[in-house]
Order: structure tokens, then sequence, then C-alpha cells
């Protein structure tokens, strides 16, 4: 068990340091001279120079690569080109509005995509179709379009939610419930958005799970027992159907965060999804590079977690430590 | 084949995509013929579908801010989708053959090296990826193709690589190392075609994902650019004028909804028509 654990790691920090490098690399090959971006059209050659000197940007690549990765490891992220605010900041004030984002959806949408999944895998053809229908087409909605579209609803027509950002203009003169109210109106509506999608995913895969496990001999068995419909379901069928549920529960990670990606441009939420689209559209790459490995490190440990909880849920895995 | 007949989801599949690249391929004929035409734009914008203008031309869908119609920019999106799908996913197909090909094939270090590079470009999520490489270049269609190709080749290597490797074993394959061909020939001629199978299925779901991205792109102002229409661009322009004229991003969400769905379920059918003992559920 543990060696597995180390094993999980150590690939979870070859794909972070993958990610390092890869985004190093890949900006390197941006057209344009950061350093006459940043002087203008009027610098001499000798500013110039001089300035890429400073910025020890006339070092060899190798060795570049090298300080930059000493720099992000110390958490010394550069300045945004766009704001001149620190890196840092500026995504560590995102972080937390997408982990609410995304945690909160994660959750509804297994909860709601297991509930509906499980009844179609013991549903008869009809009920099962019908809803396989609703999920596909859940899944397939873009995060951006079905966001327009309850804006349109719930904003604009029935006046009930509020549209953009976390929280109203009065956010620093309301306290106490007032303002949990105020957050939970601007999360309702990008949340309900990723939920909706998540769910269409969530429900594919927990249907295709429990349909496994429908099909295996121990179920006849007891059913045969004369068990009810119900605790067949509860004891045999989720409970087996739950490791595999567990592991694509982790493997859809990536997929929720692009989702991500769109649902907070769409709705200006203050994330890093935001960020990162604001950076990429002013070629702001210090915040690029940053929002890109932030982004694959919360995937790589949700990842992680996932694979260490279907571990942890499956006997077979967590009683092999005591016996070895 | 039969099986396939059979099945509704690829039926609908099917007739949803014949009937939006024959809406494309036919764009000239049934509609106003120009998406990006500007005629008084005071007197035309704005009119809401099914009706007619000053000028006696009747609009389907209505019109935009700028007086265009709808329809027109629709099925004229309709190609810039397909098209961009479309070559993005064979170019992501051929990568994938490619590397899975040669990492079922050629045990050790290359299978390795190859199979550790499938697994981290999957572990990254692939809208992240896009936007690094997006951020590289001007926006243009020809970026998306590529973007969406360098991203989208990972599920067809694992398909492949594992497909080539049973193949490998067969006594077909033994036959033709025995005759002396050289490595790079049996594979491409004898094992690749017969690991085609299960690379169609995911072609289809990747055709998908590749339209649904290349208008999340459009719509960042990242990919096709306007007055070109592509219903990511559509969608967001009609973003500004959701109170009063919601119709502009409504129909092109609609229409993306549709083919996106379409593909999914022709990627379902033919997998279990291909398959039919494997799982009917396909993971994206």
């Amino acid at each position: 068990m543990l060696a597995q654990i180390g094993r999980r790691v150590l690939a979870g920090a070859a794909v972070v340091a993958g990610v390092l490098t890869l985004t190093f690399f890949l900006v390197q090959l941006a057209p344009g001279d950061p350093v006459e971006r940043l002087l203008g059209p009027t610098a001499t050659p000798a500013q110039l120079a001089a300035q890429r000197h400073a910025l020890g940007l006339d070092r060899p690549l190798p060795v570049q690569f090298a300080v930059w990765i000493g720099r992000v490891a110390r958490g010394e992220w550069g300045r945004s080109i766009a704001t001149g605010r620190p890196v840092r900041a500026v995504l560590g004030d995102a972080l937390p509005a997408t982990l609410v984002l995304v945690g909160l959806s994660l959750i509804a949408s297994y909860a709601l995509g297991f509930v509906i999944g499980a009844w179609q895998a013991r549903a008869d053809r009809r009920v099962d179709t019908a809803l396989s229908v609703a999920t596909v087409t859940l899944f397939a909605l873009p995060g951006y379009w079905l966001g327009l579209m309850l804006m349109m609803v719930f904003t604009y027509w029935a006046h009930w939610l509020p549209a953009f950002g976390a929280s109203g203009l009065d956010v620093d003169i309301i306290t106490g419930w007032g303002r949990l109210a105020d957050r939970l109106r601007h999360l309702a509506l990008p949340l309900a958005t990723l939920t909706l999608i998540g769910i269409g995913g969530a429900a594919r895969f927990v249907r295709g799970a429990m349909r496994d496990v429908v099909g295996q001999p121990f179920v006849t068995t007891a059913e045969a027992k004369g068990l009810s419909p119900f605790q067949v379901t509860r004891r045999h069928i989720v409970r087996n159907a739950l490791v595999p549920v567990i592991t694509l529960f982790g493997m859809s990670l990536p997929a929720l965060f692009s989702g991500a990606v769109f649902v907070e441009a769409v709705f200006a939420w203050p994330g890093v999804g935001r960020r990162l689209v604001e950076a990429v559209q002013a070629r702001d790459y210090p915040v690029v590079m940053a929002a890109t490995v932030v982004t694959c490190v919360l995937v790589v440990t949700g990842n992680l977690l996932a694979d260490l909880a279907a571990a942890w849920i499956d006997p077979r895995v967590r009683y092999q430590r005591r016996e070895t | 084949m039969n099986r396939l007949r059979r099945d509704r989801r690829a039926l609908f599949g099917v007739v949803v995509l014949v009937l939006v690249s024959g809406a494309g391929a036919a764009a000239p004929l049934i509609s106003t013929g120009a998406p990006a035409a500007q005629h008084d734009v005071v007197a035309t914008r704005f009119q809401p579908p099914l009706s007619t203008d000053h000028a006696g031309t009747f609009h389907l869908l209505g019109t935009d801010r700028f007086g265009r119609d709808v329809w027109t920019r629709l099925v004229y999106g309709a190609r810039v989708s397909l098209v961009v799908g479309v070559v993005a996913v064979i170019l992501s197909v051929v990568i994938g053959l490619l590397v899975g090909g040669v990492a079922g094939y050629w045990p050790g270090r290359p299978r390795v090296a190859l199979l550790a590079a499938t697994d981290f470009t999957i572990a990254i999520p692939r809208v992240v990826l896009v936007l690094l490489l997006a951020a590289l270049a001007r926006p243009s269609a020809g970026l998306v193709i590529l973007v969406l190709g360098l991203t989208g080749w990972m599920s067809v290597a694992r398909l492949v690589q594992g497909e080539v490797r049973s193949l490998a074993a067969r006594p077909f394959v033994e036959g033709a190392v025995a005759l002396g061909l050289s490595r790079a020939r049996v594979l491409a001629r004898h094992i690749v075609p017969n690991a085609l199978t299960p690379v169609i299925v995911s072609a289809a779901l990747g055709l998908g994902n590749a339209i649904g991205l290349e208008a999340g792109l459009s719509f960042l102002g990242l990919g096709v650019q306007p007055p070109t229409p592509s219903w990511g661009n559509m969608i967001a322009s009609g973003r500004d004028t959701l109170v009063n004229a919601p119709w502009v991003a409504t129909a092109p969400g609609i229409a993306l909804v549709l083919v996106v769905v379409a593909c999914t379920l022709l990627g379902d059918a033919l997998q279990d028509a291909l398959n039919p003992t494997a799982r009917h559920d396909t993971v994206r």
C-alpha cells in the first residue's frame, strides 16, 4: 500500500515537472521579443542588450530554465506584464474562488449523477433510454452557452439572480447573513451551469460501472435469496460499483477544470480559469505559465486523492496491507 | 453493420451530421449567400426570427446587431465548424496512429517513453493546454486545427497501442516477419490496418469534442476571427444582445449541441456495434 502511494506520488510529481518544462519551452516559442515590448520601439540596441542582460535573457536556455525552476520552487513567480501585480498575488486571490466553484460542483454533480446513473442501471429500457438522451445532451452542452442561457432566463427575464462576479458592489458594507446570502446568490448560476454539465458526465460513468456489476452472478444470487431490489442495489451493486466510479471521478477532473475555464469566463467569476483566459488574451506570459502550472497541480492532486480513496475503499486493496 | 443500421442512436447521429454538412455544402443555395453582408444596419438590425425586413428579405432566424442574417451565418458557420473539426480529428488520428503503432510494436524504451508521453498529456486539462498553445500565435482557423490536433491524439494512441500489441503476436504477423519484411513495413501494411476499428469510435467522439472546443476558442476570441462566422464567435457576439435579441446566441448554441450529441451517440452506437461485449459508455 505504501509503495503504491509512493509510486502514485512520484508519477504525479513527474507530471508536474513535465508541465513546468513544457510551459517554459513553449513560451520561448512565442513570437516577439519581451525586451523590445518592455522598452518600446525607441530603445537603442545597446539599451536592449543591457536590459536583456539585466533580465538574464542573454544566458543559454538551459540556464534560464534552471533559474526559472529555482524561482518557481521558491514561490517567486514574477510580475504580470499586463497589470504589474505579482503573479503570486493574482493567482492567490483567484485560487479560493476556483476551489469553491469546482469543489461544490464536483460534489453536487456526483451526488445527483450517482442517483440518476444508479436508477438507469436498474430501470427498464424506456426509462434508461430517456435518461441517456438527457444525460448525453447535458454532457454535450458547452458551458459558456448554457451559462448565457441561464443568465438570460434568471437574470434578464426573471431578475432573480446576479450574473457577474462573486459578490455585489456593497460587499464591504454588508455583514453576517446578508453577506453570505449575497455570496450564494452570485455562486448560484456558475455552480448550476457547471453542475448540470457534470451531472451528464457523472451519470454516464455511474451507469456504465453499475451495468458491469448488475450482470454479475452474485447479483442474481442476492436476488434469489429474496432480498428486496433496494437492498440488492444498495448492498451489492452500489458498493461494488463504487471503486470504478471513484477512479473515474478522478479522471473527470481535467474535464471539470476545462469546463470551469469557460464558465468562469462567462460569469466573470474571479477564479484561476478567468485569469488564464484574460492572460492568454493579453499575452501575459508569466500569468499564463503560472495558471497552467497551478491548474495542473490541482488536477494531479485531485487524481492522486481519488486513486488513494479508491484503494482505501476496496477491501481487496485495503486488507493486503495486513497480510503482507 | 446490421446492428448499426437498427441502432436509433446511429440513425440520429448520421441524420444530424448529414443534414448539417449538407446545409454547410449547400450554404449559398439555401441562404442569402453573404454571411458578412451588412445593409442598412439601423433598419435591418435585431429583426426577430420569421420576419421580413423593409427590403423584403425574409429572415428565418432573425438578424444580429449589424443586420446580418443569422440563418446565413449559421450555415456558413457550419462549414467552418465541420471543416476545422474534421481536419483536427484527422490530424489527431494520424498522430495517435504513429504514437500508438510505434509504442505497441517496439517494446522497451520507445514504448515506455511514448506511453509516458501519452499519460502525461492526458493528465493536463485539455482546455488549459489548448489555451497555452493558442497564446503563442495569432488566432486563426489553421492554428485551431493544429492546437486541437496536437491535444486530441491520446485516446487513439492508447487504443492503437493495445490493439497493436495483441496483433503483433498473431500468426499472420509472424508470417510477415518470417518473410523478411522490415518492421516498419509489417507495422504499416499488416498491423495498423487491422487496428483501425477502435479508432473509428474514438474519431467520432473526438469530432464532437473538437467542434465544441473550436466553438469555445472562437467564443473567447482565440479561434476563428469575425467577420467569418463560426458558431463560437456567433455566440460571443450574441452575448452582448441577450436582452433584446436572444436568438442571436441561442441558434448557434442549439446547432452546436445537436452536432456534439450526434457525434457522441454515433460513437456510442459504433462502439456497441464493433464490440458488443464491451461497456456501453465511452469516457471522454
